[in-house]
């Protein structure tokens, strides 16, 4: 994948090597592998795909494609929150870009390649359903449109040379900047054939906020999803029963978006009074 | 406890009064007669269902109840004494520790992950700690030191944890032995925490970068007398119970789950591996120099209820070979760092035992506020203020004793977790209720739980 700006348009891509070291393609889950299980990771699928790539050896793999540059997902000013006349602590004028790691394109190294180019035969519009391919600290994340993941999904775990057999649970991320996709639905795959594990990510804007359910692949998904639609609202279509799990049936809101306080009191102690975590200063 | 009778044989007209549920939604008509068991004579109720002749009953096993380890609800549709459909309800416990994470800094967050699956607080620490650590790209520069001290307190509490699981499923099938020792030897691993972190349960002790303590003086002594006492102790469990005819009568066969059910419904730990799949993050995805420890995968050939104790009982053998590994490398390593190089990074605040016990360092005081005015500010930022972590996400599974207990974790580039979710095995493997309890008698419900062993801190965070 390369860089498309207009996959969103936060896409601004700036050109900083600030922030962005992208290890080697270290199979992931470890730093230093054992030669067991090095072995076993690397006796793949005997497939005509990319058979040189899964040989690459993590030493090898750190022949990497240019540094991605990273996404700016926001910009900060200050420092502790407090702006104006009343900002005596000189920071006021700090400013920072809050940026996320940035798409990387292949060749990436190790299985990474293989898995991608198994994506891509299996799925033949994949630069639709792939939106963004992010290689970050030894993992791997997908970005994934959401109109396509239920097909991407089936292939990622019935495909023999794929065969990520095992998902780990969905977790929701309330990202209020990245505007047109607030909500981010992660899921993570195991492949237990293959010793791998990848992320996929969806993101849907707060305004329509409809994952399609991956219920019907993964079973276990299924308290997983209610858990992220109670934390953040993501409505996943085609649940069987998309219900509050965690919070009382009749709560208000969506606990865990960021738009959503804390609450809590503060306390008094000998006369001083400390302000509820929410209310103090944060570090911005 | 209150029981449903369900519309299909309810008389309707006749009933006299109760369609009203007290522990209902007010002013909601419930679907039956409704019982509730609020200490009355039990004769009374009794008869009052035989008079009736309900066979369809909806039975509220919980929150409270004994037996569904804490306040886990089971939602149990009955014919008689059979379970045609059965239900989890949870959220009693939520407590919102990942949301209160997102608002104290990174080294705090470890003080609220350890209070989710209050059994294996040393997994949760750790997991957090792995995601930060390769968030801050300092995977390779934790000490030796440090990992091992994580390898031996993570194998204490995989004890520790498992003693419990056996003790407390023991003691719903009334054996009640298992259970006195199984916490007898408990308490003998919080007594080693308790010296090694000051605390019992709620650690605080992982910290990202390393560990939050060194090791007091005596604790590798008290360890070797810990795993002495359970090469002489462990093989009482056994004793009692792998060939106890009752005991096998309960367990056998029952909450029946094979390897095709356990990938669908993503179950790890002991019972992936009773299906005879030799699973396990340890080996598969070594962490914290997992690899270099001589040790073997436990599995079975009996995916029930039997099979994930007999699996139970010989990880705890395995776990000691590994803490007699630990214990061997930790003297070698005296005075050899715990935490990172990094002083942006590693805690500052020391503490050390003094008469009174566990307190602050007067070396680390003294240096602070009589020697030092940097390492005064120095110290003064990093409690206050934390540690920034560069932007992105990771995901670095353990195998706690429960299965793969995962944090995800996401940073904005601040000093608080923009994000932390845990991927709790309790909370994955509870799903698999239903399935391994339709069909089968209410009192195989208690024990098909208790051999998943879920820890209601950790499903509901």
């Amino acid at each position: 994948m390369t860089d498309e700006p207009g996959t969103s348009p936060e896409n601004l891509h700036k050109e900083s090597d600030a922030n962005a070291p992208v290890k080697g393609a270290v199979p992931e889950g470890e730093s230093e592998p054992d030669s067991e299980t090095k072995q076993e990771r690397l006796t793949g699928p005997e497939s005509g795909i990319g058979s040189a790539d899964v040989e690459a050896t993590t030493g090898g793999a750190e022949i990497m494609a240019p540094e991605p540059s990273p996404e700016v997902l926001a910009t900060r000013k200050g420092m502790f929150g407090v702006t104006g006349t009343g900002d005596t602590s000189g920071y006021g004028g700090l400013t920072r870009t809050i940026e996320f790691p940035g798409a990387s394109s292949p060749p990436f190294g190790g299985w990474w390649d293989s898995v991608y180019e198994r994506i891509g035969q299996l799925v033949p519009n994949y630069s639709d359903v792939i939106t963004k391919v992010v290689i970050h600290r030894g993992e791997i994340t997908f970005h994934v449109a959401r109109e396509h993941l239920t097909e991407l999904v089936q292939h990622l775990r019935d495909d023999a040379y794929l065969r990520f057999e095992f998902c780990s649970g969905v977790s929701g991320v309330h990202y209020p900047a990245d505007t047109g996709g607030e909500l981010h639905a992660v899921y993570h795959l195991q492949s237990m054939t293959h010793n791998r594990r990848i992320r996929l990510e969806v993101s849907v804007p707060d305004a329509d906020p409809h994952v399609p359910s991956v219920v019907a692949m993964y079973p276990t998904a299924d308290w997983h999803e209610r858990e992220t639609y109670d934390m953040f609202g993501i409505i996943f279509d085609g649940h069987p029963a998309l219900t509050r799990i965690l919070m009382p049936d009749d709560w208000p809101g969506h606990p865990q978006r960021k738009d959503y306080p804390l609450g809590g009191i503060p306390v008094e102690y000998k006369g001083a009074t400390i302000p509820p975590p929410e209310q103090r200063r944060t570090y911005s | 406890m209150t029981s449903t009778v369900g519309d299909t044989t309810a008389p309707g007209a006749e009933a006299p009064q109760p369609t009203e549920d007290m522990y209902g939604v007010g002013g909601e008509e419930a679907e039956g007669h409704v019982y509730t068991v609020t200490g009355q004579d039990w004769d009374q109720l009794v008869s009052e269902h035989a008079e009736r002749g309900d066979e369809r009953i909806v039975v509220n096993m919980g929150p409270q109840h004994p037996s569904t380890h804490g306040v886990l609800r089971l939602i149990l549709e009955m014919e008689g004494e059979t379970i045609t459909e059965a239900r989890c309800g949870i959220g009693y416990l939520h407590t919102g520790i990942e949301k209160n994470m997102e608002f104290r800094n990174w080294t705090q967050g470890v003080t609220f992950c350890t209070r989710m699956d209050y059994l294996s607080p040393f997994f949760n620490e750790t997991t957090y700690c792995l995601g930060v650590e390769r968030l801050l790209d300092i995977e390779d520069q934790i000490p030796d030191k440090a990992n091992v001290m994580r390898v031996m307190m993570m194998e204490l509490n995989r004890i520790s944890s498992h003693l419990v699981c056996i003790a407390t499923g023991g003691m719903e099938i009334g054996a009640l032995t298992v259970m006195t020792i199984g916490f007898r030897e408990r308490e003998k691993v919080l007594d080693v925490f308790e010296l090694i972190t000051g605390l019992r349960m709620n650690h605080g002790y992982v910290r990202p970068g390393g560990v939050g303590q060194d090791l007091p003086l005596r604790a590798l002594t008290k360890v070797r007398e810990f795993i002495a006492w359970m090469r002489k102790h462990l093989p009482e469990y056994a004793a009692f119970c792998n060939e106890n005819p009752i005991f096998k009568g309960r367990l056998c066969g029952i909450g029946y789950l094979d390897l095709a059910g356990c990938m669908a419904l993503g179950i790890t730990g002991p019972p992936l591996r009773a299906t005879g799949y030799d699973w396990d993050l340890r080996k598969k995805q070594p962490y914290c120099g997992y690899e270099s420890y001589d040790f073997e995968v436990q599995t079975w050939d009996t995916p029930d209820a039997y099979g994930r104790f007999r699996i139970r009982l010989s990880e705890m053998w395995e776990s000691l070979k590994i803490i007699e590994q630990c214990v061997e490398r930790l003297e070698k390593m005296e005075g050899d760092p715990i935490i990172v190089p990094d002083a942006k990074i590693a805690w500052p605040a020391r503490l050390s035992i003094g008469s009174d016990g566990l307190g602050n360092s007067n070396e680390h005081i003294k240096h602070i506020m009589g020697e030092s005015m940097e390492a005064l500010i120095h110290h003064f930022k990093l409690v206050t203020e934390g540690f920034r972590v560069p932007p992105g996400q990771a995901y670095v599974p353990v195998e706690s004793p429960r299965g793969e207990l995962g944090a995800h974790v996401v940073s904005d580039g601040g000093t608080r977790p923009f994000r932390a979710h845990f991927r709790d095995p309790s909370f994955t493997n509870l799903q698999a209720m239903p399935v391994m309890c339709e069909g089968s008698m209410v009192s195989d419900v208690v024990v098909a739980v208790a051999s998943l062993d879920p820890v209601m801190g950790g499903v509901d965070r």
